[in-house]
């Protein structure tokens, strides 16, 4: 330990190796010290090799692109909710971009996954109106609900149900909690007045041609 | 897993599944096994998205869950299988030349979907096929189910493991989940199914085939209330055995280069031989006596025996090693040394990146150190006849990038280092590693910079999009030649150029990641190789 401290203090410059070993020379100009990281894109010495080409080459590529854009249609890609904007606008109606709940869009096989990762979509129902409503109790909120469903399931069967029938039907649907995979897309689209495909963005306008000056224009 | 690997499966979840599962998936890579209460807090997202997220990560066999004591289920993700997911093009590829459309057709619905059921895959190809067919011909099931059954036997695609059935008819409180358990021997047993029908042709008109109004049919899906007949007996892609045929077509295709095409076809024959009596892990093959290889070569090649003798002796003295001799029974037994001809592929493709790197009297100097394994600078120069300077700077350069690494031999005790000897040496297995290390980096870039690329053009695609979808509609409505004239003016001169130029830089790009995804698969087999002999 004495030996080790005293040539540390003992004559700065020498190294503790030969450096004729090593392969410097004496009088050999060093390379200037580096004072800052390597940069991000060194310049290439070399051209790389071309990427390879032919048939097999192509097909894969033209696969992972398909794949690619296959994948994003998907039920699996999970889209992020859609924020809220500003202000409420009259297409929001009709333009669905965003999940229109939690649900799943597929069906997985229940019976292979944790209980726990189930969804129940009722739940969602409630919470909605319970932020409308926060001052009522929740029993009077489910028989708003009710009443809505009811009246739905009317318009979508076009038959004159009894009420001992709708109340039957009720009873059956607050038992199948368990089974609420399967929600109803059509309740959901029933709620505007017009049929989602009739819609016109209004795009198209004004694209055609306004040469055909021979018909008036109205 | 390194930061590179996490960054890659960040990358490629994110542009497979979205934000949401890449944020889960990320955050179990990172930490490991947790419940999930635990993961939706710490990643502050809703528990309906935590959920959403965790099945279909769970049905692409990305993420195993566990159930612990007090009935506690853990979730932990498989990193090494979220990369293979840059792979898929490849396996699909594969089954396409093996087994033509149909089973490209499989495959690719096995892999895009995680896991079916063999009716529902026979189904979905049996109508994407007829898609593609002239007007009128269709699909038949059973031929479909023949390419699968096929498919199984040589086991590219093998059963998922199964709930176990319970006998006691009335079980108590359910398990949170469920144990999945499956027999070795029934992994691809292929059930006794019975699947007639003909694949459906999708109809663009408004009525389908029973007349009835688009409009108010109902919008269920096209399953019926009844179970199939294989129900919960699903099915997934064995991408070991896509391996196994990925690594038996690189020796093959070696052995070609280096020495002809009927050896290459020798060792092929020896190949498929031991296809199933060796595991993918063996370092080397069962040995295969001279006639039995004789009797198997394929029936196009008349060569005469003493012609096969000959090229069996020529490849097992080669000192590539890939071929070795085991005995002499039988007219010579020979076996095939997997694990050897790993290695010298990875070593050919660290030789290889040598040269491209750093030019090819680096790789002179590389090559000999490999060849003589320790060797001082001064017998570098030497050996290498190149001038002092520059061999000097040279090793340093490749021992700053980690190809080689220095060997300390000390001549007295106290290590002093103008009494020891430094030997430069390449360490395959670490080279390998750090080089496995550059490539996922590279694949991250590539994905990143494309990305990029994609989303400075975003506005210019969706217009081309926008005039495409008007032309194809009023296509359809029959419109004049000068009108489309006019729309397709909508986008100009400049503007296709520059759509062009994204094109191609694009297709430049994905074909990058495909070729470093190659090295990648050549580079992990032979670590994983490694490690399991030791």
């Amino acid at each position: 330990m004495a030996s080790r401290s005293g040539g540390r203090g003992r004559g700065r410059g020498q190294l503790t190796f030969n450096m004729e070993a090593v392969g410097i020379g004496k009088g050999d100009a060093l390379p200037p010290p580096t004072l800052q990281p390597s940069p991000l894109f060194p310049p290439l010495e070399f051209r790389p090799v071309p990427l390879p080409s032919g048939e097999e080459g192509e097909y894969v590529l033209a696969l992972k692109q398909e794949l690619r854009g296959a994948m994003r249609q998907l039920p699996y890609f999970i889209r992020p909710a859609v924020p809220k904007r500003d202000v409420e606008r009259y297409s929001d109606k009709y333009q669905m971009s965003g999940p229109v709940d939690s649900a799943i869009d597929w069906n997985p096989d229940w019976r292979r996954l944790p209980r726990e990762l189930k969804i129940r979509v009722r739940k969602i129902q409630k919470e909605r109106t319970t932020i409308l409503l926060p001052k009522r109790p929740l029993k009077t909120t489910e028989d708003k609900e009710e009443t809505i469903q009811k009246l739905e399931t009317l318009e979508k069967k076009e038959e004159e149900v009894t009420s001992e029938e709708d109340e039957e039907k009720e009873e059956e649907e607050e038992k199948e909690e368990e089974e609420e995979e399967e929600y109803d897309e059509e309740e959901h689209e029933e709620e505007t007045d017009y049929i989602m495909s009739y819609f016109d963005n209004g795009e198209d306008f004004g694209a055609d041609s306004d040469d055909n000056m021979d018909e008036a224009i109205y | 897993m390194t930061q590179a690997e996490i960054k890659l499966c960040s990358l490629l979840l994110q542009e497979h599944f979205g934000e949401i599962v890449e944020k889960i998936g990320v955050h179990l890579i990172r930490t490991g096994s947790q419940p999930l209460r635990v993961i939706a807090h710490d990643t502050r997202t809703p528990l309906d998205q935590v959920k959403k997220a965790l099945c279909v990560l769970i049905q692409h066999n990305l993420v195993i869950y566990q159930v612990h004591k007090r009935g506690v289920v853990e979730y932990e993700a498989q990193c090494s299988r979220v990369l293979r997911m840059l792979r898929y093009p490849r396996y699909i590829y594969t089954a396409k030349t093996l087994y033509s459309d149909t089973g490209e057709l499989i495959v690719e619905e096995l892999l895009l979907n995680g896991k079916m059921t063999m009716s529902a895959v026979v189904k979905k190809v049996a109508d994407r096929l007829t898609e593609t067919m002239e007007d009128g011909k269709t699909m038949d099931y059973v031929e479909v189910s023949n390419t699968f059954v096929r498919l199984a036997d040589t086991h590219f695609v093998q059963r998922c493991p199964l709930v176990p059935a319970t006998e006691n008819s009335d079980p108590g409180p359910l398990p949170p989940a469920p144990n999945l358990v499956i027999n070795e021997k029934d992994m691809y047993l292929v059930p006794k199914l019975s699947l007639i029908g003909k694949g459906k042709r999708r109809r663009s008109s408004d009525e389908d085939a029973t007349g009835e109004p688009k409009a108010k049919r109902p919008k269920h899906t096209t399953d019926n209330k009844e179970p199939s007949p294989d129900d919960g007996i699903y099915w997934q892609a064995n991408l070991d055995r896509f391996h196994q045929h990925f690594r038996d077509q690189a020796i093959v295709s070696a052995v070609a280069n280096r020495m002809d095409q009927t050896s290459s076809e020798i060792v092929r024959t020896m190949l498929r031989m031991s296809e199933i009596t060796t595991s993918s892990n063996a370092p080397f093959t069962q040995p295969l006596s001279s006639n039995e290889i004789f009797r198997s070569l394929p029936v196009g090649y008349n060569i005469s025996k003493q012609v096969l003798d000959q090229y069996l002796t020529l490849l097992a003295d080669d000192p590539l090693e890939f071929v070795g001799k085991s005995g002499d029974s039988g007219g010579g037994m020979y076996v095939i040394n997997l694990h050897k001809a790993l290695g010298s592929l990875a070593t050919a493709t660290l030789e290889s990146v040598v040269q491209e790197r750093f030019g090819s009297r680096c790789a002179r100097i590389f090559r000999l150190v490999l060849q003589k394994k320790h060797l001082e600078q001064k017998q570098v120069e030497d050996f290498a006849m190149i001038p002092a300077k520059e061999a000097k700077d040279m090793l340093y350069k490749m021992l700053s990038e980690n190809f080689m690494s220095l060997q300390e031999i000390p001549k007295t005790p106290d290590h002093a280092p103008s009494r020891t000897f430094y030997l430069y040496t390449v360490n395959i297995l670490s080279a390998a590693r750090m080089l496995l290390h550059k490539c996922y980096k590279s694949v991250a870039n590539l994905i990143e910079r494309r990305q990029f690329e994609t989303k400075e053009n975003k506005r210019l695609l969706e217009k081309s999009q926008r005039v495409e979808a008007i032309i194809t509609s009023m296509q359809a409505t029959g419109a004049e030649e000068d009108q489309l004239q006019e729309i397709e003016e909508m986008i100009t001169a400049p503007e296709r150029q520059q759509l062009e130029t994204l094109k191609r830089n694009v297709s430049k790009l994905d074909a990058c990641e495909i070729q470093v995804d190659e090295t990648i698969f050549l580079l992990e087999s032979y670590t994983e190789s490694t490690m399991k002999r030791q």
